[in-house]
């Protein structure tokens, strides 16, 4: 199953590692990373690859939520299904 | 491959445009629960929702968590109660919307629709039952909802019906004194009702529906206006095709919701319904949509242009988007659930007439509107006469869900809080219009040619 990762906050150093480490530490592979900074803000994109978890799908969120309030900044996991349907058309 | 810009888009509009989906509603056919023993009758009630309902609650949660959109209101609607209750010897069935309440506690959905009656051509033995019960079901329950249906283009309007309907209305504003009249907020008189509607209190699963089915309501007046903001100043063909498109955004969401939950229960997807669902919160209103076309203040003249426009370009958009749409699909007005029509009645510039032209052109009609507690009740019978009317003739639903707030009269507010939000109390013509709904009878049915 993909999910789409957004991170979204002021920009600090060290947003990426963690993360990654998170994803690591469920056996989450990085399918692909974007990301920009817009006014000091940093917006990253993972598309990620949830086959082969260690832990199931809210565990993970909670986990992600949970760095994300530690460093003070947004991190979100959803389905990419929500995207495929409101942007394509198969 | 994903876009990067598309999932901001999508991002945006969950996190600052207040996109969700309002409602998961799990229609319920209760048809095999007759009973000559109105308690066996109950019984096999409430063992069958809170059967086929156990998991709707979870599930909902679920798919909320997964594809990260908030669903608001997980939700029941089951057969029109009267249907059933009257195979029983009982002669008032506030017990069967006592069963419903405890079993949509039971599942843990927030409301349950179909304490219902379809009257519009006459009373049968339990319609009169049921709807002399409505006054004390909504007082001593707290998840039930309730409709009759009074009129269709069909048969025309049941004026015996409409004439109780105003004493029934007053007497269940009365019973529920004591928080602002909240009864009424659960009471919709309809012409025209929908059998596959999701939205409540006017929800009821018909009797040409299945055994049971899911539908879905999605929302999004948030997006639409945020978009228009990028338009300003654009011709209307510009606005339309705006509008077109982030309906069709809106709803494939919804079919996503609609789809994944059918399939996670076990149930098969009815319809999904387009209406654009305002709360009270800021940033999710119709209202603001209409100002956002250029009308200063919602109900300036213009307004039932604008209105028109949005409600056919949302149905434009969503209906490719879904393989099933169906419900009310349009733009809903509730005055308390609507924080630019709320604006707008402190304002001056929306009064009750505005919004009785307002309502023959959007879906439903005049919704969550609080009226002065003394209104008598031949004159909302008479404003449900004409409400019914406009539906009857032009061939679409129409509805009624008007607040008599007991103790209040214009200048004063009430509050009903949650999604049911705030009104101001709002004047209704001061004329007598007791004789024309004492006369009782029917409005025959309109013709269907000639049409002007």
């Amino acid at each position: 199953m993909k999910s789409v990762v957004t991170v979204i906050g002021k920009d600090k150093i060290g947003i990426i590692a963690k993360v990654s480490s998170v994803l690591a530490e469920n056996h989450i592979n990085i399918s692909d990373i974007s990301q920009t900074i817009l006014q000091d803000y940093f917006t990253m994109i993972m598309i990620v690859d949830l086959t082969k978890a260690s832990s199931n799908f809210k565990t993970i969120q909670n986990k992600l939520e949970a760095v994300g309030q530690d460093i003070g900044i947004s991190i979100k996991i959803q389905h990419e299904n929500i995207f495929n349907s409101m942007h394509k058309i198969s | 491959m994903h876009n990067f810009n598309n999932i901001m888009e999508t991002i945006q509009m969950i996190e600052k445009e207040k996109l969700d989906i309002r409602t998961i509603t799990m229609g319920i056919s209760l048809l095999d629960c007759c009973d000559f023993d109105g308690k066996k009758s109950r019984t096999k009630i409430y063992d069958k929702i809170t059967k086929y309902a156990q998991n709707l609650v979870k599930v909902g949660e679920d798919i909320e968590s997964e594809i990260g959109i908030p669903i608001i209101n997980k939700r029941i609607s089951v057969t029109p109660i009267a249907l059933i209750a009257q195979a029983s010897n009982d002669k008032d069935y506030v017990a069967f919307a006592k069963i419903l309440d405890e079993a949509a506690k039971a599942v843990g959905v927030n409301f349950i629709g179909g304490f219902s009656a379809l009257v519009h051509k006459g009373y049968s033995k339990g319609d009169k039952i049921l709807i002399d019960s409505i006054p004390e079901a909504l007082s001593v329950t707290e998840r039930v909802c309730s409709s009759v249906n009074i009129g269709n283009t069909r048969s025309g309007i049941n004026m015996d019906a409409v004439r109780d309907m105003g004493k029934i209305i007053k007497r269940t504003a009365y019973l529920t004194r004591e928080n602002n009249s909240i009864g009424c907020a659960k009471l919709v008189v309809f012409a025209n009702a929908v059998e596959d509607n999701p939205f409540m209190a006017g929800a009821f699963h018909g009797v040409g529906e299945a055994e049971s089915i899911i539908n879905v309501g999605v929302s999004g007046p948030g997006v639409v206006k945020a978009a228009l903001e990028k338009v300003k100043g654009e011709s209307f063909d510009i606005v339309a095709e705006t509008i077109k498109k982030t309906a069709f955004k809106l709803t494939r969401v919804g079919e996503l919701v609609a789809r994944e939950a059918s399939k996670r229960l076990d149930v098969p997807f009815g319809i999904l319904d387009l209406s654009l669902a305002p709360t009270p919160a800021i940033g999710d209103s119709v209202g603001r949509i209409l100002e956002e076309m250029g009308i200063e203040s919602c109900g300036g003249h213009g307004t039932t242009a604008a209105l028109a426009l949005l409600n056919d370009a949302v149905k434009k958009g969503g209906v490719m988007a879904s393989s099933h749409v169906g419900g009310l699909s349009g733009a809903f007005i509730p005055v308390s659930e609507d924080e630019g029509m709320i604006n707008a009645v402190q304002l001056g510039s929306l009064n009750i007439e505005k919004l009785e032209a307002m309502t023959c052109v959007c879906s439903v009609g005049l919704d969550m509107i609080a009226i002065p507690g003394d209104t008598p009740d031949t004159t909302i019978s008479a404003i449900i006469a004409d409400e019914a009317a406009i539906g009857v003739i032009n061939n679409k639903t129409t509805a009624v869900r008007l607040i008599p707030v007991f103790g209040k009269t214009v200048g004063d507010e009430a509050e009903f809080g949650g999604l049911l939000g705030r009104a101001p109390i709002m004047a209704v013509s001061k004329f007598s219009s007791s004789d024309f709904v004492n006369r009782g009878g029917r409005i025959p049915a309109p013709i269907h040619s000639f049409k002007n």
